[in-house]
């Protein structure tokens, strides 16, 4: 029988009991999204003793199935006001999992200033002062060297950095990979929810820990090699994202002029070479060292989509550098060094923002004359002084939309508070719709609708034309919900998009686990079951259709090269999440 | 005519990312993909002048040919 902990901070004091049976078919985001809609106050204060976080395991996490080790955590979040499921990487979900541990849940918040560490190990949980050395500025580089000297190199963790402790609504969660490194569970500022009950940490011994038991192992066996091979027989899962990582991305979308620069007034850049994907492969294998081209979040991932990029003298400076902050701090704010943009990334990664949110809220800043363009030395020291909670960094820490604010611009490009992403929806159709009405705030993980107009991965649509986007935007928004809910990373889509054998065997898996018999209409209903939950959430938290809209500036200003405006209208918009 | 042609990813290997080629009207976007010894099914996104296409298009003068293996991230 699988355990579900709560972990109420306002006693320091812990139950574990047997999964309630309304969750027990449930993992990953459905978990963590279904608890927070029946548990959360939708009209709490994010940061106020109300808000409640769940970390959860997806239902596939812990097993011998390729890419099941990512973890979702869920609250009402204090970006968006929104409900929230971030994912992550790292070694937690599987200990998690193997430990037989569903869910975790905090709630409440303590009396005085001190911070915890809350350790889960198979014999119980325990409630511990967090050491003095890993608070007030210690960033988690060194806050996990630490904590691996105390508890042993062996347990997992999910951290705030210092943006969490100061409760900064893009703090991310960190959890600890296979290499002492970290992934985060980034978009949204969990890591503020995390602080505002003053846990510094959850370390995660699986000492004792035994295996996830699979009903069927026969057939989980049979059909984790369909699916492992479908994984490794596509040529994006299989090679591409392992030697370019997802950063090959900045070519497509500049070719494509959807790669917005200079905080959203063009869809190209000149220096796309600098900072592709093509430059960092070659960059990572020419300064060899500890330098590595691919690299797994977790153990079990067999795409491989993150890599350890170094410096000139071969020495490591940050790992899981995605496109997404190289094309934030890179096109969006214009920093022209790809050396400059990993060593804000590193130091993004040890205050513990969100590396999407910062680098979005920097360009908003150059606009707005916090900085000057370009300056990536500014923005490195702006950024490490968010560990000493300095007032522009806080202010940058605050995220785009109080950025715009604090600058008094109109262009202030964010979904329900939430930074737009790298993919401009005025010459990529499909992913606006996604933005807009996504029940996270702009977010492209939601329902990546690259995939089909860019990509040509599973659809082909045409990015600047509005046919078939509505029906797109919704089935991947559906799809990438059920996904979210079985552990696997994401990437898997681009192995099974096109290869109903390769979907038909994650399904097979979770059957084989579970001993149950779902179809992949049960998996729809899945994701959709998911989606209303959200929605119904956003609802009772305020938020009506007049909130999925993009900003107005978008509806107005043409973006070249292709010069284009947002003009799906209102009640077009609207036929997204109508299922 | 004149034409400009990118690659990207894998197709840079043992090729120049950016060259401009002399080529005859009418050339289709499949002829100037052999021309650079990539199998045309080795190709997973064509843009021309940053606008989706496929092998079967024809080229104009000044056209800038972008040429991608299957590539994706996210
Ligand atoms: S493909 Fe990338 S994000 Fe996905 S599990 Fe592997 S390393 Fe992590």
């Amino acid at each position: 029988m699988m355990k579900f902990i709560r972990v109420d901070m306002t006693t320091l004091s812990s139950t574990t009991t047997d999964v309630p049976e309304k969750y027990a078919g449930l993992g990953g985001r459905a978990l963590t999204s279904n608890f927070v809609n029946d548990e959360v106050k939708a009209s709490c204060h994010p940061l106020g003793r109300n808000n409640k976080l769940i970390i959860a395991p997806g239902l596939l996490s812990g097993t011998s199935a390729p890419n099941s080790g990512r973890i979702s955590v869920g609250a009402k979040s204090p970006l968006t006001g929104t409900i929230k499921e971030s994912n992550s990487g790292g070694s937690s979900s599987q200990m998690l999992a193997k430990m037989g541990i569903k869910a975790l849940v905090i709630e409440g918040m303590p009396k005085g200033d001190k911070f915890y560490i809350i350790k889960v190990a198979m014999d119980g949980v325990t409630i511990e002062e967090a050491p003095e050395k890993i608070l007030n500025g210690c960033g988690n580089y060194d806050a996990i060297k630490i904590l691996n000297e105390k508890y042993g190199d062996h347990v997992g963790m999910a951290l705030a950095g210092p943006a969490g402790e100061y409760r900064m609504p893009s703090a991310n969660i960190s959890f600890k990979d296979p290499d002492g490194n970290m992934r985060s569970a980034g978009r949204g500022g969990l890591g503020a929810v995390l602080g505002s009950k003053k846990v510094k940490g959850i370390v995660i011994d699986p000492t004792g820990a035994g295996n996830v038991p699979i009903a069927d192992p026969e057939a989980f066996q049979a059909a984790s090699k369909v699916f492992a091979k479908a994984l490794l027989d596509h040529p994006v899962a299989g090679q591409g994202l392992a030697a370019y990582g997802t950063d090959v991305l900045v070519n497509i979308l500049n070719e494509a002029g959807g790669l917005p620069a200079h905080n959203f007034t063009a869809g190209r850049i000149d220096h796309n070479d600098n900072i592709s994907g093509e430059t960092m492969n070659a960059t990572i294998s020419e300064r060899g060292g500890e330098g590595k081209v691919s690299h797994g979040c977790h153990k079990g991932c067999i795409i491989r989509c993150s890599q350890w990029y170094a410096d000139k003298q071969g020495k490591y400076i940050t790992s899981g550098f995605e496109y997404e902050t190289i094309w934030g701090l890179g096109a969006d704010a214009g920093i022209k060094s790809l050396d400059a943009i990993a060593y804000i990334d590193r130091a993004m990664d040890d205050v513990g923002v969100d590396s999407i949110e910062t680098a979005v809220a920097v360009a908003t800043a150059m606009e707005g004359g916090l900085i000057p363009w370009g300056d990536g030395e500014a923005v490195l020291k702006i950024v490490k002084g968010i560990a000493k909670g300095e007032p522009l960094s806080r202010i940058i820490a605050g995220g785009t939309a109080i950025v715009g604010k604090v600058c008094g611009l109109y262009r202030v490009p964010v979904v329900k508070d939430q930074g737009i992403p790298a993919y401009d929806p005025r010459a990529v159709k499909g992913i606006g719709l996604t933005y807009a009405t996504t029940t996270m705030g702009a977010d492209h993980t939601a329902g990546y609708c690259i995939s089909g107009n860019i990509l040509k991965v599973g659809a082909d649509l045409d990015p600047l034309k509005k046919d078939g986007q509505i029906e797109y935007a919704r089935a991947m928004q559906i799809g990438t919900a059920a996904v979210d809910s079985t552990g696997m990373c994401l990437f898997v889509y681009f192995g099974i998009a096109d290869n109903p054998a390769g979907y038909q065997a994650l399904i097979d898996m979770i059957n084989a686990q579970y001993g149950i018999s779902l179809t992949s209409a049960d998996v729809d209903e899945l994701g959709k079951s998911v989606l209303k939950v959200e929605l119904e959430f956003n609802r009772k938290a305020g938020f009506t259709n007049l909130d999925d809209r993009l900003p107005e500036f978008m509806e107005y200003e043409p973006i070249a090269p292709h010069n284009v405006v947002w003009d799906f209208t209102p009640e077009e918009i609207d036929e997204v999440m109508k299922f | 005519m004149k034409i400009t042609v990118r690659l990207f990813a894998t197709f840079r290997e043992n090729r120049e990312k950016e060259s401009t080629i002399e080529t005859a009207p009418g050339t289709k976007v499949e002829d100037v993909v052999r021309t650079f010894n990539i199998p045309p099914e080795d190709v997973a996104i064509i843009m021309i002048n940053g606008r989706g296409k496929t092998l079967k298009d024809v080229l104009s003068e000044g056209d800038v040919l972008a040429l991608f293996p299957p590539v994706g991230g996210g």
